[in-house]
């Protein structure tokens, strides 16, 4: 057996092939193995666009490696395919060489008809640069099951754990985990335990016997901190942060949601946990899905909002209120392709702009951005707790590359993240006392009265209000004032998040700037750089407003600037706004994550123009 | 409740009221605290939550807590403050501007799901605020500002509207009558579920008298019929008026054709089919019911179901733990 370093799988098919659950079995099975690893979910826009059909196609990439893995991977070692369809929408990405599974029989003239195949592709002098294994994957499959009381349909349904379990031979996977879960998953149903794991056991076999599977390979475990593992993705760890910060501030969560691709998830997850006093709305609409939150945040919840590009658009009224009014909410962007409807199953991260500015009138908020799917945990966390302490609406951007995503994750040790301090005043005021609902501390941070309290009654709106008491007033120092507070007000923020990091030394030739969901490949590509000796480092913004106060000093120390983004150059003119730093864009918008290599060759371009200048 | 004898004065603050003199908001503003002393809600238990218009500037001048929105969301904001506070008072002021139009899609939903709040729905079929357009309330041929040449629209009947959400309480009442709005108010806040209360109120500026048939004095007592549950629906100065039930349908009838009280029909709020025709009833061509027209007892609240579904869920699982989560599903050690 070959020890590799990592390989890179995807699993494609039809979306009604069971191609998400294959890949998560495969990732699963090499996470309990010690693997390090990183996946990503590709899913067609429509639910179950026709049969066959390219549009059709759902994939599942996932990296598994015996050093650390932090992006799915540039391009697959192995695909398997399911259909013709799967095979047209997924060769372009498979590495010349790598190895091919077609389930062959599904290769007719009809299949190649409704791919758009003109005759079989697997003819053509193309397949040649790879080492192609056409097995019989459905009529394998209802072979191996003849003899068991089930019908036809049911039997070719299991053929996804027979490809399965041929990439479990290949890989030298431990087919324990998967049949456990099984087990569990189709409990008091015996005769589809029994199927699904003969198919799998029957995949193993096959790739054993053949010889068209030259060597087998192994990938050991990686050398990753010690501790207690789990897998994680985007969404559930910016669910259960939210749930963590909840129950560390004393605050009540609750989610005023709308469903909408890719933030759906996170309301999904938060609905599972009212025993732990979450409370989630499912409102009427996007607007009513914020404006429910900031009544929750008038009443003294820890309230949220989640969403993606066009519904954050129509939230950004509610938004302002909530500014206005100076109560603390959490506005989550998990980013689509955009504008419009844009690309609702890909990735981007275009919303940044409006993030910082869709909203009317002078309107800063704290912006935040989680870099991977643990990140979300960490982030979320943050969000809430800035949000709680600063009495003021924080965006928290994730995208759906690290919404979906999943990573293993060390659990943290939630008793040593420190303590939520909110602005929530004392229970009641004392008879001679009088309430001032925008009196400020030295962060110019008011505190927070909620209905019920006996003596604090005051009123809010989003009229401008005068100093102190919170009145309405249309003098017009005081609304310079104000504007002026509520500036300074999210800019003192700064003295309450962590020094902005680098990875590698503080001053150098090239700096990289990444932010968000772009953290894996430019942690990779950068690292690399680093190896061989290049004065490159990396610049990994998680607090995008305001930013740590040593960025501009950072910023002086390069030669070059590089941003890279998946929009249009949206932080590059952030950072060339605040800083006049000459920054430089990358970019990329085909709603697909950053490949290590195209950040390898840009940096590589950079550096020579470095040296001829 | 409390123990202290609350008053109005209870429920107002220092601030300046800016109505134009003579608004009809003054008397509803009035009404309301009035009714919020009488029911003996203390003013920290009350929140009142408006949108954008002139009624919208009501919570500044109340002594409770209470937010000033944005256009036409007063009910979203209601809804997550109260699911978050199940115990507070929530009153909701909305206009026929910011409820019925840009606001058309979440008094919809608040009805639909009953949460249990109080909305008072000024109706003065006009914009003020804005100085003067068409509401989604004028009549036809209207003509203001945004129709100069009157107005195309076909009206929405408030009450037809709510009760096509599956309204649960719906009243109507008017500005220019302190004692009946003070009676409809304390009524509705005792209902468990969305009190719809339409007040028919006069814009002095912008649409002055537009429901004078119900107001002045001369008018009012032909025109319109005050409701009282379980009494004949009996009206006109000499109370010589009443409805019949004709062709599935209520009929205006005189006395003195040789009608008798015991043939009127009876008001019965929680009869859907009489509800349905009370609202039915316009002044084209019948006086109009005012007063409690809907109260469905039946209904469950969203507010008390929701709580409740978390209380189960607690009692099933026990109180959740974020340490047993995170180790939730398959984990290993390394």
């Amino acid at each position: 057996m070959k020890q590799i370093e990592s390989v890179v799988v995807r699993f494609s098919g039809d979306s009604g092939d069971g191609m998400q659950l294959t890949g998560t079995q495969f990732s699963n099975t090499s996470a309990l193995m010690g693997n390090d690893l990183a996946t990503f979910p590709d899913f067609p826009a429509e639910i179950r666009a026709p049969q066959g059909t390219v549009a059709g196609v759902s994939g599942f990439q996932v990296n598994i490696g015996s050093v650390k893995v932090n992006t799915p991977g540039d391009e697959p070692d192995v695909l398997v395919a399911m259909n013709p369809a799967a095979l047209k929408a997924n060769i372009k990405d498979l590495r010349l060489g790598g190895t091919l599974i077609v389930n062959i029989d599904s290769f007719t003239d009809l299949a190649f008809k409704k791919a758009e195949y003109e005759s079989n592709p697997l003819d053509t002098p193309q397949f040649e640069q790879y080492q192609v294994i056409k097995a019989h994957i459905s009529s394998q499959t209802k072979e191996a099951l003849s003899e068991l009381d089930l019908d036809t349909k049911s039997k070719e349904r299991c053929k996804n754990f027979y490809a399965l379990g041929m990439t479990f031979f290949m890989y030298a996977r431990d087919l324990e985990p998967t049949k456990k879960w099984i087990q569990e998953k189709f409990k008091n149903k015996d005769v589809l335990i029994q199927a699904n794991t003969m198919a799998l056991v029957a995949g193993f076999h096959f790739a054993e016997t053949i010889e068209a599977i030259g060597d087998r390979y192994q990938v050991k475990p990686a050398p990753i901190d010690k501790g207690l593992y789990r897998q994680i993705n985007g969404n559930t760890a910016l669910s259960w942060g939210f749930m963590f910060a909840a129950e560390n501030s004393g605050h009540e969560l609750y989610l005023g949601s709308y469903p909408i691709t890719p933030a759906s998830d996170i309301l999904h997850e938060l609905s599972k946990h009212k025993n732990f006093g979450v409370k989630t709305f499912q409102a009427e609409d996007e607007i009513a899905a914020v404006c429910s939150s900031v009544g929750a945040s008038f009443g003294g919840a820890l309230a949220i909002t989640t969403s993606s590009g066009p519904g954050i658009a129509l939230k950004s009224e509610a938004m302002n209120l909530a500014m206005m009014l100076e109560l603390p909410i959490v506005i989550i962007d998990v980013q689509r392709g955009g504008p419009s409807t844009g690309l609702p199953t890909k990735t981007e991260q275009s919303d940044l702009n409006m993030a910082m500015y869709g909203r009317n009138g002078e309107s800063p908020v704290i912006v935040l951005a989680a870099a991977h799917p643990s990140d979300c945990f960490e982030m979320a966390f943050e969000a809430a707790r800035l949000s709680l302490e600063h009495m003021t609406p924080v965006v928290l951007l994730s995208d759906g590359y690290i919404a979906n995503g999943s990573e293993p994750w060390k659990i943290p040790d939630i008793s040593k993240y420190p303590k939520i301090k909110s602005k929530l005043v004392k229970k009641e005021l004392g008879e001679s006392e009088v309430y001032l609902p925008y009196k400020r501390d030295e962060n110019l941070v008011r505190t927070w009265a909620t209905p019920g309290m006996k003596g604090y009654m005051h009123r809010v709106g989003g009229l401008e209000k005068e100093e102190d008491t919170g009145n309405v007033s249309y003098d017009p120092e005081n609304h310079e004032r104000m504007i002026e507070i509520r500036e300074e007000k999210v800019k003192l923020v700064q003295n309450n998040i962590p020094k902005q990091k680098l990875l590698g030394e503080d001053k150098g030739d090239l700096l990289i700037v990444s932010w968000g969901g772009t953290y894996g490949a430019t942690y990779q590509a950068v690292s690399a750089q680093i190896e061989q000796g290049n004065k490159v480092s990396l610049m990994h913004l998680n607090y995008i407003n305001p930013m740590p106060k040593n960025v501009d000093e950072i910023l002086k120390g390069f030669k070059k600037i590089i941003v890279c983004e998946l929009n249009g150059g949206q932080m590059k003119d952030l950072l060339n706004k605040e800083f006049s730093c000459m920054a430089e864009g990358y970019t990329k918008m085909q709603g697909k994550p950053f490949m290590i290599r195209e950040l390898s060759g840009m940096m590589e371009k950079a550096l020579e123009d470095i040296k001829l200048s | 409740m409390t123990d202290k004898k609350l008053t109005k004065k209870d429920f107002s603050n220092d601030q300046a009221v800016k109505w134009c003199p003579g608004c009809g908001d003054y008397a509803i503003l009035s009404a309301t605290q009035m009714a919020m002393a009488q029911i003996g809600v203390e003013p920290h238990n009350v929140a009142v939550i408006s949108g954008i218009g002139c009624s919208s500037r009501f919570p500044y001048y109340m002594g409770s807590y209470g937010m000033h929105s944005i256009h036409g969301r007063a009910p979203a904001v209601a809804t997550g403050l109260k699911l978050h506070n199940p115990d507070l008072s929530v009153w909701i002021i909305t206009g026929d501007g910011d409820g019925l139009s840009i606001g058309g899609n979440h008094l919809a939903h608040i009805i639909r799901r009953n949460m249990n709040v109080n909305i008072i729905l000024f109706n003065n079929e006009i914009y003020g605020l804005t100085k003067g357009q068409y509401s989604p309330t004028s009549k036809p041929g209207l003509t203001t500002k945004s129709t100069p040449y009157g107005s195309l629209d076909r009206p929405f009947s408030p009450a037809r509207f709510a009760l096509g959400c599956g309204s649960t309480f719906y009243a109507r009442t008017i500005d220019t009558d302190p004692k009946h709005m003070i009676e409809v108010f304390k009524e509705a806040n005792a209902h468990e579920g969305t009190s719809v209360i339409e007040v028919y109120q006069n814009c002095v500026i912008f649409n002055d008298k537009v429901h004078d048939k119900y107001t002045n004095r001369k008018t009012r007592d032909e025109n319109s019929v005050r409701l009282e549950a379980g009494k004949p629906m009996i009206f006109g100065a000499e109370k010589d008026k009443g409805f019949i039930f004709e062709d599935f349908n209520l009929k205006e009838v005189e006395l003195k054709d040789g009608y008798t009280e015991e043939q009127l029909v009876k008001h019965d709020p929680t009869n859907q089919g009489l509800v349905h025709m009370l609202a039915n009833l316009s002044p084209e061509t019948s006086a109009v019911p005012i007063g409690v027209l809907k109260k469905d007892l039946t209904a469950h609240t969203y507010d008390s179901s929701f709580q409740a579904q978390i209380q189960s869920q607690k009692d099933a699982k026990g109180p959740g733990s974020m340490k047993d989560l995170l180790m939730s599903g398959e984990t290993w050690s390394v």
